[in-house]
């Protein structure tokens, strides 16, 4: 009959993880809309307990090889908080600038790699190579200093080993941060011609509504710590997440999807932070945001590749003020107690808030544990942007609807692997 | 030399974080030779491009967890010639492997509001369990150049040259000072398979084993050591040996000895 159409998609491809996608359209309505995802349950809430607290970074950071350092900063700063051991000065600095390496890292794969070949209709980077050699070499080399960064103060890219809670096991001298700075001060023009480059692309036409939800910190972009705030006015600290955000498991498919109880689903991420941190961006990133006419309220999903940009210029410019300013601590860690607690912990991964909980017994064992990881709180906007890009764009041809839904899903770098309590799609 | 058609790569997941896929992205220096030389022709994280098989080599990542994947690697297994399982995952069932030592249906019920609609196996196993294995590549995550050198020598039909002794002896060529011996901190390092580059005790601290076990382990003699001379409890030997390689047979074993 006309007016129905199926949209399906069996394997994602360029999200991290596997994915899937289905729509359905009868009569011209669309009738469901699926963003599934078929991830294996890997159970780290599970295998947490009983583990001791020390254990929680390397534990915790295999939920996922793009952003280990967001599950080892949550996890090392809910027990450091508990334990009364807050990391501060040089230390806290250090714990900056291994995230700035992530960020950099995470969103330079993303915009060129994974996103980039949308816009430009290739399917993939290396044929996105074929036509624009220097722009994907300019790419690679950018996500390569942002995992310098992390080799260096990690010990490796992946999974690095130098996180420690209350600290590291070895902080770097002066003369070796200070080495960063030449790839540093090119990774920042680089940026800065990201943003000129990814503003020029087309985008469709498509403004929603969000609630958007980020941290918010008193005096820098909020990276490590701060207050959990929305758009909607939302102003609480780390330790009130569970009363106004819940989590529910779909028996269609996917993640446990999250809502804000009192209104529904929001977004979090690099959208989100910008909105709601724009002012304390450094001067390059606001002013290569201004000139790239990407100002909030940014409210087009397709634009949040040139907000990836910004924030890899805003992650450049912190990392070179860190190096710059940095005097080794006198010890790589402070020592503290461990006692009973509840442990809160959070902090911005590239996708969004990465959000722990830890219940710790007198000896600082893990008694339980719930971690609610980026990709699944934007699941639920996610499904409504599907929704409504396709009845807006029901009448193009059904490959290309097809793939606008795929760009609009790795519009929010979903990091499925991440999903670590996934549920399996039957 | 005779022109050659381009050899066919592909990578498959299974339960896994992505990190020893996302390995081959970030080789960033090498990426756009290598897809010079080869033909991606299936690799989702990559490219929307998905070319039908045979393929001439596939990296397959994750360890087999449903019911459905245990069908699924079959498949990867009838389309490819060379099938190469990296990752600590892949190779020993990775850290999910936890569930093994315990009763999954209670990790079902500690993690899902309704664990009726989960379906997993009860155990996390690796690839070669399920499949005949061309070449196991360790760690968690992989190395880079190993696994560069595993698809150029596999492509080129000769054996990849990956050692197989420990990590002491990467330890000894660095010049690290023994963190065991110096400091008294429990190290996997005798036991563990080489390959990172020993870093761990290049930022002072010990190994936790992420890349598996050697060539034959002497880990009885090596906790006999660490209870007899570094005072280790029984319960900090179990979790270190129920680690990102737990369900690997001469880690297991040795766990189970400190079990009770």
């Amino acid at each position: 009959m006309k007016g129905d159409k199926t949209i399906k998609v069996d394997v994602l491809a360029r999200v991290e993880g596997e994915g899937g996608l289905f729509v359905k359209i009868k009569g011209g309505q669309v009738e469901s809309v699926q963003f599934r995802i078929f991830e294996p349950p890997r159970f780290f809430e599970a295998l947490l307990c009983g583990r001791c607290h020390a254990e929680a970074p390397d534990i915790t950071a295999r939920i996922c090889g793009i952003c280990p350092i967001a599950y080892m900063t949550s996890s090392s700063q809910a027990m450091e908080s508990a334990f009364g051991a807050r990391l501060t000065g040089p230390l806290r600095e250090l714990r900056r600038l291994i995230y700035c390496g992530e960020w950099i890292e995470s969103h330079g794969l993303h915009i060129y790699m994974l996103h980039a070949p949308d816009f430009l209709g290739c399917a993939d980077a290396i044929e996105l190579a074929g036509i624009q050699p220097e722009m994907v070499k300019r790419g690679l080399r950018l996500k390569a200093v942002g995992n310098r960064i992390v080799t260096l103060l990690g010990g490796r890219e992946i999974h690095p080993v130098n996180f420690k809670v209350g600290g590291f096991y070895r902080v770097p001298g002066r003369r070796e941060l200070l080495a960063l700075t030449e790839d540093l001060e090119w990774a920042r023009d680089a940026a800065y011609d990201t943003v000129r480059w990814v503003a020029g692309f087309d985008f469709p036409v498509f403004e929603q509504d969000y609630e958007f939800v980020s941290m918010h910190h008193p005096d820098e972009y909020a990276v490590l710590e701060g207050r959990l705030v929305s758009s909607e006015g939302l102003d609480i600290p780390l330790e009130a997440f569970e009363a106004h955000f819940r989590e529910e498991q779909a028996a269609h498919s996917t993640a446990l999807h999250a809502a804000v109880k009192a209104r529904g689903p929001y977004m979090v991420g690099p959208m989100a932070r910008f909105n709601l941190n724009f002012d304390q961006l450094p001067p390059m990133a606001r002013r290569a945001a201004e000139e790239a006419g990407c100002v909030p309220p940014c409210r087009n999903p397709f634009k949040s590749i040139v907000v990836r940009a910004i924030e890899v210029l805003c992650a450049c410019e912190t990392a070179l003020d860190i190096v710059a300013g940095y005097d080794p601590p006198p010890s790589p860690a402070i020592d503290f107690e461990p006692h009973s607690a509840t442990a809160y912990g959070c902090s911005e991964a590239p996708r969004g808030i990465c959000w722990h909980r830890y219940a710790l017994d007198e000896e600082g064992v893990i008694r339980s544990v719930r971690i609610v990881p980026p990709t699944s709180q934007n699941q639920g906007v996610v499904e409504r942007d599907l929704r409504r890009l396709v009845e807006r764009y029901a009448d193009l041809p059904e490959d290309r609807l097809t793939w606008l839904c795929e760009q609009a899903i790795r519009n929010y770098d979903p990091c499925i692997s991440c999903s670590c309590h996934v549920v399996q799609t039957s | 030399m005779p022109k050659m058609r381009k050899p066919k790569l592909a990578v498959w997941k299974f339960a896994s974080c992505d990190g020893c896929q996302l390995t081959l992205l970030d080789c960033e220096r090498d990426l756009l030779t290598i897809a010079g030389e080869i033909r991606i022709a299936y690799f989702p994280e990559a490219s929307r491009t998905f070319l039908p098989g045979p393929y001439d080599l596939s990296l397959v990542e994750g360890s087999i967890t449903t019911p459905h994947d245990e069908e699924r690697i079959h498949k990867v297994r009838r389309r490819s010639k060379i099938v190469v399982a990296i990752g600590a995952c892949a190779t020993s069932g990775g850290i999910q492997a936890l569930r093994n030592f315990d009763d999954v249906r209670r990790f079902t019920r500690a993690v899902y509001p309704r664990p009726e609609w989960i379906q997993t196996l009860k155990k996390s196993t690796p690839v070669a369990d399920h499949i005949q294995v061309d070449y196991e590549l360790k760690g968690c995550p992989i190395q880079k150049t190993q696994l560069l050198e595993v698809i150029t020598a596999l492509l080129a039909g000769r054996k990849p040259c990956i050692p197989t002794y420990s990590v002491c002896v990467e330890c000894k060529r660095r010049g690290n000072v023994c963190v065991t011996v110096a400091r008294g901190v429990p190290c996997l390092g005798p036991v563990t398979q080489a390959g990172c580059g020993a870093i761990c005790p290049s930022y002072d601290r010990g190994c936790y084993g992420c890349f598996g076990p050697k060539e034959t382990p002497n880990t009885a003699s090596l906790t006999h050591m660490w209870r007899a001379a570094l005072g280790v409890e029984k319960v900090d030997i179990l979790r270190a040996f129920r680690g990102f390689n737990a369900n690997a047979d001469a880690f297991r074993k040795e766990s189970e000895t400190h079990e009770r």
